[in-house]
């Protein structure tokens, strides 16, 4: 099926490998990073390293969220006002349920 | 004053610019109500979350996450999600570039890995209730499903909304910038994964 | 003169017929041809006008609002007496329950929504907001909302667990009608809406401000509205997952409340009232942001610390967050928790005082002028200050321990509820009802209006904080004779409510009268208070497209600054040009061929999807799947509509004049 292309555009690029911002190369590369950080994620679950394995896994899983977010979703390149609609209500969900969880002697040794 | 059309300030401006250059930022309308939305969507994830974190450990009744959890499986099934991220974003990439043809191959193979990672989510949850899991079982159970429950949906809806437009870009029935839409449908599709990032290991990595 | 543009119609009308039919736009894009022109009842069931959406918003919650009231009048004569028959204790429960409900949800929400409707594209020189079918849909859905949590009174009983519906009481073991069904699902429905204004909202403010209008010469009142549509978009998603976790455990089982399996009950209370304080925020800032606007204009003064009133709204936003414990300090939280909570919840009372100083600074040296408009904001900074220190004793943790689940905490609430947010509507109704309807409200019943409610509300309230602090606990359905105090008190606060009737009703006299009389003293000009912002550069009420040309902002008051020049030697500020003269100049310079957004049924139908939903989930999940498809269909049609009839279907404006193009006439 043909599409239409808008006039305006024509002059556009259509290296699918090159469009404003990024290239796919770089998504390639941020998908594979994604998943050796989910690999080591699981990996982590299954070799014992005493008490440093919930703040790695937190920190492993903040990373990924944050790539998919930044990269994926373009905000690192986007304007700062996307940034604070999400960040906001990101952050504020954190504070918010960690201070519930926290009435409920969530955090204190099982 | 102006012969030209008089579209300030009427909130949508149908001749394919979807906001642009229109508004006080100069952001388009759409984007900014999608990131607000997705922000939003961040309460209710984290109140569902919260909840499964209060009553992961409360399973008098029936087995409890160790019992049930299949770590390999659901890896396979996290990383089918992590991909559809990375499909998508090829799909968001080939609407800016107009390439229409690979933006909708992009888009279908985006639906299939997602339709995986669901079908996926079906085959874990059939094994749990055969385990002896059931939404009210205990309150691991409905916790748990209920979260999981909630993600799939989303999940479910962006296929949806995936397939809808493949067909609608295939009928030439998109209003507006193109683009754009595939950039908004892709924002909700990663928030979606970015969701179950946060599921994958709050919910199976870390031990009961 | 401003042309709007209509879509081309192809007028396919039986022989003979008079008035216009529905007509077809020769290329329909949607599933269905959209109308075109409609007329009549029409007009408003497929508009997606912000001002007509406003009224019918204003409308239906001021019946709401007889409703509510209607509730707490039946309260009111339960509690004359000792030994009250008028109620049983089951039909007391679902009372003040559904007394609470309606009036928070299903008037002061939506009423402030009607103002904020209405208004903020005016504020902020827009010709309507961002997303014109959403707010359609916002207000086809909160009205099916409302009715489906009404329909409970006549389908086995009303919700019975308090406002707040804490659980397990409410799980169906203890409630087993279907009224707290109802109301949850109710509930969710008009949290939709809240939350697809509330997005709306703000993109309208971020998004489609006037030329030169940065955030900081944005009027007070949108400023106090931007606010509260951030607190709903974070707030609402809270007590979504409260209401899903409750309606899961009523209507499917689920566990999430039940102690035996070991359910804590707190977790329904923190969900709640992490929603729930944000919420009486959402409450009250718009009435704030009202008094804001009214405050200046009748003291002939500009609102004295603009900026600090614009940060404080959002600061006790954000504050707000913080405290929403201080309504568990009773439950068993434990020391720590009750000391953060106690602590922040004192902190936001800082912003609050902020804006009482400068209300009182604006007033303070102005030309001061005692319109009803100017009583009733006035009363709001007397009876919410008020409200505002009891408010202060809750956050001593200590004291609260006296004061919480006594009617110590009702009198607080019902002084910033009545004495703030509703006399802050009631500004609004006296302030704005000129632009909106073309007609001044009758000062004298005005008058007679306010005095009834101070009165009323004072008598009514007032004595709660003494029966609540000699230990009268809320929500009890009947006291014994034994105490004479608590006989005495609760007679007043019952008489109370008969001020309250007559003023309110004084109200409605008044809206009739007004309408129906020719007098000259209910006409009015287009600018009768000699106000300050953008929504009074317009007709009366302001024509479908708002402004015939867009307005660039150079200043705050940017209305107020047109029509008053400083003198740069003598600091003397003289009137340079009238209203009528600033509109003519606008008309002169209208804008021709403006598209506007076309009416559309799709918000009716994807409405009318959601209670579908709520009865399926009730009584037949069968009824869940037809709601679904009925929401995705229309959802379908809708996505397929452009929201502007696109550019081929109007005729080109240069072409044989014909009657497509309607010439406006101020």
């Amino acid at each position: 099926m043909t599409t239409v292309e808008h006039a305006s555009h024509a002059a556009e690029s259509h290296d699918d490998h090159e469009h404003a911002g990024h290239s796919n190369k770089h998504y390639y590369l941020v998908a594979l990073a994604l998943a050796v950080l989910t690999g080591l994620e699981v990996l982590l679950s299954y070799v014992d390293i005493g008490a440093a394995f919930l703040p790695l896994l937190m920190i492993l899983m903040m990373i990924k969220f944050i790539m998919v977010v930044l990269e994926f979703m373009h905000l690192r390149r986007d304007a700062k006002l996307f940034h604070y609609l999400f960040w906001s209500g990101f952050i504020l969900a954190i504070l918010v349920y960690i201070g519930a969880l926290a009435t409920f002697k969530f955090f204190l040794a099982a | 004053m102006s012969t030209a059309v008089a579209e300030h300030n009427t909130g949508h401006d149908d001749h394919g610019h979807g906001g642009h250059g229109h508004t006080s930022t100069g952001l388009s309308n759409n984007k900014l109500a999608m990131w607000l939305f997705l922000g939003s969507e961040c309460l209710l994830f984290g109140g569902l979350i919260s909840t499964y974190m209060l009553y992961r450990g409360r399973h008098p009744k029936g087995p409890g996450p160790d019992q049930v959890f299949s770590i390999p499986f659901t890896s396979v099934s996290s990383f089918v999600l992590l991909m559809s991220s990375l499909t998508m974003v090829l799909a968001v990439s080939s609407a800016q570039a107009r390439e229409m043809r690979q933006t909708k191959l992009w888009l279908t193979v985006t639906a299939l890995l997602g339709a995986t990672f669901v079908g996926g989510q079906v085959f874990e949850f059939t094994e749990f209730y055969r385990k002896g899991l059931g939404f009210t079982t205990s309150l691991f159970g409905s916790s748990f499903y209920t979260l999981t429950g909630f993600h799939g949906v989303h999940v479910t809806v962006g296929i949806i909304m995936l397939m809808a437009l493949v067909g609608m870009l295939k009928a030439e029935r998109v209003p507006g910038d193109k683009a754009e839409v595939v950039e908004l449908v892709g924002l909700y599709w990663h928030f979606v994964d970015i969701v179950w990032i946060l599921i994958f290991t709050l919910v199976y990595l870390i031990p009961a | 003169m401003a042309i709007i543009e209509q879509p081309r119609t192809e007028v396919a009308l039986p022989a003979g017929a008079g008035a216009p039919a529905l007509v077809t736009p020769k290329e329909a894009k949607g599933m269905f041809a959209r109308p075109v022109q409609p007329q009549g009842w029409r007009d408003w069931v497929f508009t997606v006008d912000h001002k007509k959406i406003g009224i019918m918003y204003g409308v239906a919650s001021f019946v709401f609002f007889i409703v509510g009231g209607i509730e707490a009048g039946l309260i009111r004569l339960q509690l004359a007496a000792p030994n009250g028959k008028v109620l049983s204790a089951d039909q007391y429960n679902q009372m003040f329950t559904m007394h609470a409900t309606t009036m928070v949800f299903l008037f002061v929400m939506p009423m402030a929504s009607a103002f904020a409707n209405y208004f903020v594209p005016l504020q902020i020189g827009a010709r309507d907001v961002a997303f014109p079918r959403i707010n359609a849909f916002g207000l086809w859905t909160w009205l099916l909302g409302a009715i489906f949590v009404n329909l409970s009174w006549f389908l086995g009983g009303s919700a019975d667990g308090g406002w707040f519906m804490y659980a397990p009481n409410s799980t169906r073991l203890f409630s087993p009608s279907h009224g707290i069904d109802f109301w949850a699902l109710g509930l969710q429905i008009t949290g939709i809406a809240s939350l697809t204004s509330a997005i709306n909202l703000i993109v309208t403010c971020i998004n489609m401000r006037a030329p030169g209008m940065s955030l900081f010469k944005m009027p007070i009142f949108t400023w106090m509205v931007m606010v509260v549509q951030f607190l709903l978009v974070f707030a609402m998603p809270v007590i979504t997952v409260a209401l899903f976790l409750l309606s899961f455990s009523r209507s499917f089982g689920g566990a999430f409340f039940d102690v035996k399996q070991g359910a804590d009950p707190l977790l329904w209370q923190h969900l709640f009232w992490i929603f729930g304080h944000p919420e009486v925020y959402i409450l009250i800032l718009p009435s704030f942001g009202i008094v804001s606007e009214v405050l200046p204009v009748f003291s002939r003064k500009p609102l004295f610390g603009y900026k600090f009133v614009a940060i404080s709204g959002a600061a006790i936003g954000f504050v707000g967050w913080g405290v929403w414990a201080h309504h568990m300090f009773a439950s068993g939280l434990g020391p720590i928790s009750v000391l953060v909570f106690s602590m922040a919840t004192m902190m936001i009372a800082v912003p609050t005082g902020v804006k009482i100083i400068n209300w009182t600074m604006t007033m303070w040296g102005g030309k001061l002028s005692f319109t009803t408009a100017m009583l009733f904001a006035i009363g709001l900074i007397v009876e919410f200050t008020i409200g505002g220190l009891s408010g202060v004793t809750h956050a001593v943790a200590p004291s609260d321990t006296q004061q919480t689940d006594t009617y110590y905490i009702v009198a607080h609430f019902h002084y910033v509820l009545f004495g703030g947010a509703i006399f802050g509507l009631f500004s609004g109704f006296y302030y704005w009802w000129p632009k909106m309807f073309n007609r001044k409200l009758d000062e004298r019943w005005g008058k007679a209006n306010f005095w009834l409610m101070v009165i009323g509300m004072n008598l009514t309230f007032g004595p709660m904080h003494i029966i609540g602090l000699q230990g009268q606990p809320r929500r009890m359905y009947q006291y014994d004779e034994a105490n004479v105090h608590t006989r005495f008190w609760n007679a007043i606060s019952s008489i109370g409510v008969i001020f309250l009737v007559l003023g309110i009703s004084a109200f409605i006299v008044n809206v009739i009268i007004t309408h129906r009389s020719k007098h000259p003293r209910y006409q009015t000009t287009l600018d009768p208070w000699n106000a300050r912002s953008l929504e009074w550069m317009t007709t009366n009420p302001p024509a479908v497209h708002n402004f015939d040309a867009i307005p660039t902002v150079h200043e705050l008051d940017e209305f107020f600054h047109r029509k008053y020049a400083e003198d740069h030697e003598t600091g003397e500020i003289r009137q340079v040009a009238t209203a009528e003269e600033i509109l003519a100049d606008q008309q002169a310079h209208a804008d021709k061929n403006i598209h506007l957004p076309s009416p559309s049924y799709w918000p009716l139908v994807v409405s009318f999807a959601l209670p579908i939903i709520g009865f399926g989930v009730i009584y037949n999940p069968i009824i869940i799947a037809v709601g679904a498809a009925v929401a995705i269909l229309g959802i379908f049609g809708w996505c397929m509509e452009p929201s502007v009839a696109p550019t081929e279907d109007y005729e080109p404006p240069a072409s044989t004049p014909d009657s497509t193009t309607k010439e406006l006439t101020a």
